[in-house]
């Protein structure tokens, strides 16, 4: 049709209404196969685009100026702010805190979370009930969960240190040391997330073949071995998943650190459990929109490498995220 | 095709229906806004008021309604950073601020460069409230070219101090206010008293809660603090700062301080169950106590060391994006009356702002029966007029803070003196 040539057309008249209704119905189509895909998955990468890719490429032009709220002029200073940034103590202590509690958070929440979801892999009476339980914690507000242990936490009045003095140990200031209160925070994420991420195992679980266990059983293996040796190769995929999505939130914590200081910006008077997201936090606060934006990048950048690191270990050997 | 169309249109149709409606509905407001008087009845508007804490104002909006009675007022509260670093984001953006937003003692200086991001209260006629003012808390307000006036001053905070009158009996020390307040006519009796409490060793209990209060209150008594009169940085030059931080150095060393920071949740605690036996008291914070329970009489209000004093204190202010300055204006102007202000100090521990209320028996001869009848009308009235004003600088909350953060790093034994000042002086230089 498209190599008729349109005089051809014009030259038979009777023919041309069926004829161009003819084209006009094969354009609809054609724009309806080629063209509807796009508009069905044009919602996600609009929203993507308006809340996910402008900001982030915004943030970076932010970051290239000297931006300070309340003054109309920003000046442009290139990598000025990365340069300053690297070069500040504060900054790669921010860092080494978010990576301390990150560790200290994730690791141990991982392995209680897998046997977790191991003993509810088993038959159990009321198991809905327990399931729900371990999604508790996960849905109960992050603020009141941080008031109540900085209550347990406290230093005069804890029940932490209450239970301590009656074995006749000293009190801890957690507030004030970087491993104690790098330890209590982490306690409020662990708390917070272990029973979420169980519930990802015992789903990962719930697929592996039961014929496996079986045998494994009628062999002779334990529980435990069991464990190691069918359960974990299997759910591999799901463990990277998880791994890399914890190490994410764990990058980003800041509301535990802000309220377990009574919302100190800067982390504790000494900066001992200033997080990344707080040392923007601080920035911004400040107004120094340009310095806040670079650390935001730095930020990013290090997820990406700290992701990609847990990935490259977690895959090691048999299995993958595919 | 066509029913496809249709299907388009209809909604289309629709919302932008709606939102010529939404259009006219503004427009529609806004009309009697500058032209009719309050009385005549007009469509209903609807003004937001944002603080950072119980103003106590719930009252006094039923008071306005009696005269506006088309006017629906909607209270939104954040807490006290948040507040502010708030207001600059939305008037930057240009969308979100409140119709009325208060701007505390330590942030208006933040504001006052920028008179163009609010409504100047002269075109409403505030500024014939000038004579009423206390000057320095007029000029507060002010833009920084003297052409527009921001934000009408709601309270200030006229110093005191805060003691359990149930320790300073164990430790052998008077219990009677006025002996109290006769035991230290400077910092450095203060501190003397302080070791007296320490020698008697009463159980469970220091002298004070921390040293940063302690710091502020007396950088906040000298003549010129953080900044000078250009607004330049001088902390670290001004020879007041150090002085008050090595009084906080002493108060350390000489174990005083309960270790402490002030507003957490272990110091709320702390004032309720009696671990430290003193504090500064600024008016407002005879309310923060009161709300820890610790029992009627359990704290009792004396004089501060050195004698007068301001901390904190509010201005009202209208931020350009409000739909309604005049109604907002004239709410501040009720907010902020005389009467208003007699009320709220009653009711809420707000000192006034205006210096003739100091003279009026409402005030002057108000005595608290929470605090054993302490005379605090008296004593706020007093530490108010006897306050020299100095120059407060946009970051001067940032600059508090950084140094308060050092004298607790001196407290908690992570640091000695000079380190912690060191330290110190190297945030403050970051600060711009």
């Amino acid at each position: 049709m498209a190599t008729r040539a349109p005089e051809r057309l014009a030259a038979v008249p009777p023919n041309r209404p069926v004829r161009h209704r003819r084209l006009r119905r094969h354009l609809v189509h054609q724009l309806d196969v080629k063209g509807s895909p796009y508009a069905y998955v044009a919602p996600f990468f609009l929203l993507f685009s308006a809340f996910g890719l402008f900001p982030l490429a915004y943030t970076a032009w932010v970051s290239l100026h000297e931006w300070t709220l309340l003054r109309d002029e920003q000046t442009f200073i290139g990598l000025e702010n990365f340069r300053t940034l690297l070069a500040d103590d504060y900054f790669w202590n921010a860092t080494f805190n978010t990576l301390s509690i990150g560790v200290l958070s994730t690791a141990p929440q991982l392995l209680l979370a897998i046997w977790l979801a191991h003993l509810l892999n088993r038959p159990l009476r009321a198991q809905t009930f327990f399931r729900v339980t371990l999604l508790l914690p996960n849905v109960t507000s992050v603020v009141a969960v941080v008031v109540i242990f900085s209550q347990l936490f406290g230093r005069d009045f804890g029940m932490i240190n209450w239970v301590m003095s009656l074995f006749g140990v000293e009190g801890v200031a957690w507030n004030e040391g970087v491993l104690s209160s790098h330890a209590a925070i982490s306690t409020m994420i662990m708390w917070r997330w272990t029973g979420y991420n169980a519930l990802i195992f015992l789903a990962a679980m719930q697929a592996v073949p039961r014929e496996l266990y079986e045998a494994a059983t009628i062999d002779g293996a334990s529980g435990f071995t069991q464990l190691r040796k069918i359960t974990i190769p299997m759910i591999r995929p799901t463990i990277v998943f998880v791994v890399i999505t914890s190490t994410i939130g764990a990058m980003q914590i800041l509301a535990e650190p802000l309220l377990f200081g009574s919302y100190l910006i800067t982390g504790g008077v000494d900066r001992q459990y200033q997080t990344l997201s707080l040392f923007i936090y601080e920035n911004f606060t400040k107004l120094d929109f340009g310095y806040a934006s670079a650390i935001s990048w730095m930020m990013f950048v290090f997820i990406v490498l700290v992701a990609g690191v847990n990935y490259l270990i977690t895959r090691r050997g048999k299995g993958g995220l595919t | 095709m066509r029913k496809l169309r249709h299907r388009f249109l209809v909604p289309m149709v629709a919302v932008s229906a709606l939102a010529l409606g939404l259009t006219a509905c503004g427009s529609g407001g806004d009309a009697p806004a500058s032209g009719g008087a309050a009385s005549q009845p007009a469509e209903k508007i609807k003004l937001t008021v944002g603080l950072f804490s119980d103003f106590h104002y719930a009252p006094l909006y039923e008071e306005f309604k009696k005269t506006h009675p088309n006017v629906e007022i909607v209270e939104r509260r954040a807490q006290f950073n948040d507040h502010h670093t708030n207001l600059i984001t939305q008037l930057t953006t240009g969308a979100g601020a409140a119709d009325v937003v208060a701007i505390e003692g330590g942030y208006i200086a933040a504001f006052t460069p920028v008179p163009d991001k609010f409504y100047n209260l002269k075109d409403y006629g505030l500024d014939k409230r000038e004579s009423e003012y206390l000057d320095w808390k007029w000029k507060l307000g002010v833009s920084n070219d003297g052409s527009s006036l921001i934000g009408l001053g709601t309270d200030v905070g006229g110093l005191a101090m805060c003691y359990r009158p149930d320790l300073f009996g164990k430790a052998g020390l008077p219990t009677n206010r006025d002996e109290v307040s006769a035991l230290w006519p400077t910092w450095d009796a203060y501190i003397e008293t302080g070791k007296k409490f320490v020698a008697a060793k009463v159980e469970g209990a220091k002298f004070t809660d921390g040293p940063g209060e302690h710091f502020r209150a007396m950088v906040e008594q000298a003549p010129v603090g953080f900044y000078d009169a250009q607004y330049n940085i001088v902390a670290a030059t001004n020879p007041e700062v150090r002085k008050a931080f090595d009084m906080g150095v002493k108060m350390i060393s000489d174990g005083l301080s309960a270790n402490l920071a002030a507003f957490s949740p272990p110091w709320n605690t702390g004032i309720a169950k009696g671990t430290f036996a003193t504090m500064v008291c600024p008016a407002w914070k005879t309310g923060t106590i009161k709300d820890q329970k610790p029992g009627e009489g359990t704290w009792d209000i004396a004089a501060v060391p050195g004698g007068g004093g301001n901390q904190g204190g509010t201005h009202l202010a209208l931020p350009k994006q409000g739909k309604h300055p005049k109604e907002a204006a004239e709410l501040i102007n009720l907010l902020t009356s005389k009467e208003s202000q007699v009320t709220l100090f009653t009711e809420a521990s707000a000192l006034p702002s205006l210096p003739a209320l100091y003279d009026d028996p409402a005030v002057k001869d108000y005595v608290n029966p929470y605090f054993g009848n302490a005379p605090i009308g008296k004593i706020f009235t007093d530490a108010a007029k006897a306050l020299k004003p100095q120059p407060v600088g946009p970051k001067a909350g940032d600059v508090l803070q950084a140094i308060g953060n050092g004298l607790q790093r001196v407290d908690q034994g992570k640091q000695n003196a000079e380190e912690a000042w060191a330290q110190a002086l190297k945030d403050v230089s970051r600060i711009k």
